[in-house]
């Protein structure tokens, strides 16, 4: 196929939508991708290999839960927690459960978090993962559950919590039992954290609704990835509210640093470093220098 | 007399007709009493078919009735001494959160409440009872101080949600939100939240992670507004009545749900029909909700609360256990 029709083929794209690994052999459009913010075309292996970060202007791409987990921790420690928890249909909903199915079998997850623990760097942490390639990355009984009990182990084996949020908030065909689980884990967050133990929230695209009203924004640390959207409402319905355009970056995580609402923004390949030494800052026992 | 509903509609109807009838029996000297007690009974009759028969989008309207008594109201009816504190000290005071200090049967309690308007002119200052960060951290600041002096904290919740505006995410309406529910599960004193109203989202959340929570019969408690869910769920807001179905909102789902303790039950007709009596039906909910509580520790209270909370959420559990044989053996157990 001539390099001009590829190209064609990619400018159809959805904005971010990236290489699915099963299909790596079978498409020629997978081949290459154009990054949705300076419409730069590189091939989809470099942006892999540059931890689907564009090239050119910085933009970071949505991440798979897994894809951070082979990114973050140290090769083959993570342990993945629950898997064997299932979304139920309390208000049953029609064709709920079919969607589950179905983003289940496209990310090959339970649900919309992956949750387990494993090292960076050698210090051990309980780690969650949000996905927003299942449902939006919304929140349901299971990714309460899973996030809370995820919370639990590193109360038990006293280890710091890490999360990775990823949501459009609360699921709404589980209507109030979703909202509830902003509690659920806010609780187990609170007595965690009176163990004097360590949660770090990374927030990364996007992070809205009640999840960055519950966990998300508890962090002893909240930090963002680069341009992330964290906010609690969402952009048009506050434009319907307050009758007036909102500025480009409103709510971006560059907008919420100015405002005070986090700590630090950390671009993905420092992600790591940054973490592992936070980690181990806050050690008991103070720094080892290794 | 305050504005009828739809679904009471006949109701008040007949009550008129009865009035009709009076007024013309006392004028032109006839004797009508047998007809007007036929229609007494009838009225009692349908007043009790309708009002017991309510569906959830009557109980919706009746939620949002304009005369529906408030946070105020309550304060007024049953408690004394109350002395109204502002502001959360760092940026301003939100008039959409109400608190202060009283006295409840002699005992001194802490009081924190959405706060609606009645006028246009009241609901332009209090925000339609839709607050900012700052009142939810006027709430948190006083129930410290509650915490600090040792005394109960009763929440009454009122809101359809959170205010969706720029200053609010601009002064961290979510940060806010969140360090409450975290820093209300370490309360050491008893907690009580009553949604009287209208309890959308985590705006009413953030009063409501307590060790007992009552929902008045007619009161709602949702993630999201019948009309809000309607329009994400199908693309359509006409259809808020369906969704006010399917997203199980009353008091009676969420009792049904495990996840209040109580209802208490209103007047017919609603509480706007009856603030006294209505109040006082609160109060020896509150009454007997306190007595149970105050007999537990400071741990205990914790302790209750985180397993209050803990336990909520349904789904299923498959366990796999790995059997000596070697094969596998799946259970499935519901939660």
């Amino acid at each position: 196929m001539a390099i001009r029709s590829l190209l064609s083929i990619n400018k159809k794209k959805q904005k971010g939508v990236i290489v699915d690994r099963n299909k790596e052999n079978s498409f020629p459009a997978d081949l290459m991708t154009k990054c949705p913010e300076c419409k730069k075309i590189y091939l989809s292996k470099e942006l892999e290999n540059n931890l689907k970060v564009c090239t050119n202007c910085d933009y970071h791409y949505k991440m798979t839960a897994w894809e951070r987990v082979s990114i973050l921790l140290d090769e083959g420690t993570f342990e993945s927690f629950d898997e064997n928890l299932r979304t139920s249909n309390p208000l049953k909903f029609p064709s709920y459960l079919e969607k589950i199915e179905i983003d289940s079998l496209k990310t090959g997850l339970n649900e919309a978090v992956l949750t387990g623990m494993g090292s960076i760097k050698g210090a051990q942490v309980v780690i969650a993962i949000m996905d927003s390639h299942f449902r939006m990355g919304s929140m349901g009984s299971v990714v309460g559950e899973k996030i809370t009990r995820a919370i639990e182990k590193a109360t038990e084996y006293e280890l710091p919590f890490i999360i990775f949020t990823a949501s459009g908030g609360a699921r709404m065909q589980e209507g109030v039992i979703s909202l509830m689980q902003m509690a659920k884990t806010s609780v187990a967050l609170k007595r965690h954290s009176d163990h004097g133990l360590l949660f770090v929230s990374i927030m990364t695209h996007p992070t809205t609704g009640g999840v960055s009203a519950s966990f998300a924004s508890l962090g002893d640390l909240n930090i963002a990835e680069p341009q992330a959207l964290i906010g609690f409402a969402g952009r048009r319905v506050i434009e319907q509210t307050v009758r007036e355009k909102l500025p480009d970056d409103f709510q971006t995580a560059e907008f919420l640093l100015a405002h005070g609402q986090l700590d630090a923004i950390f671009h993905r390949k420092e992600m790591r470093d940054k973490l592992a030494t936070i980690v181990k800052l806050h050690q008991k026992g103070g720094v080892s220098n290794v | 007399m305050s504005k009828s509903l739809d679904f009471e509609v006949p109701v008040v109807k007949l009550r008129e007709k009865i009035q009709e009838l009076k007024e013309i029996a006392k004028n032109a000297d006839v004797d009508m009493s047998t007809e007007i007690e036929t229609l007494e009974t009838r009225l009692q009759q349908l007043e009790t078919k309708i009002y017991t028969n309510m569906e959830p989008w009557d109980r919706v309207q009746v939620a949002r009735h304009a005369q529906r008594p408030t946070t105020l109201d309550y304060i007024n009816e049953i408690f004394s001494d109350f002395i109204e504190l502002h502001g959360d000290r760092s940026f301003g005071d939100d008039e959409a959160i109400i608190g202060g200090i009283a006295s409840f049967n002699g005992q001194p309690i802490t009081i924190i409440g959405h706060q609606r308007g009645k006028t246009t002119k009241e609901n332009i200052r209090r925000n339609f009872g839709m607050p900012h960060p700052e009142g939810y951290r006027k709430a948190l600041r006083l129930m410290k101080q509650a915490e600090k002096f040792k005394r109960p904290i009763i929440c009454f919740i009122d809101t359809k949600g959170a205010y969706p505006g720029k200053a609010a995410e601009e002064r961290g309406q979510s940060e806010a939100i969140a360090k409450n529910l975290f820093e209300m599960a370490g309360l050491k004193v008893p907690v009580i939240s009553v949604v009287i109203g209208e309890g959308g989202s985590g705006g009413a959340l953030a009063l409501g992670v307590a060790n007992r929570i009552f929902m008045l019969e007619n009161s709602t408690y949702s993630v999201i507004s019948p009309e809000g869910a309607a329009s994400i769920l199908w693309k359509d807001a006409t259809l808020a009545k369906q969704a006010a179905e399917a997203m199980k909102i009353t008091a009676y789902d969420l009792k049904a749900m495990n996840i209040i303790d109580g209802i208490v039950i209103e007047v017919a007709g609603g509480a706007h029909r009856d603030v006294q009596a209505q109040a006082n039906e609160l109060k020896e909910c509150i009454h007997n909700a306190l007595t149970e509580l105050t007999i537990l520790s400071e741990t205990e209270l914790i302790n209750d609360r985180y397993d209050k909370f803990r336990k909520i959420g349904e789904f299923i559990e498959e366990e796999v256990e790995v059997k000596v044989d070697g094969k596998v053996d799946v259970e499935v157990e519901v939660n």
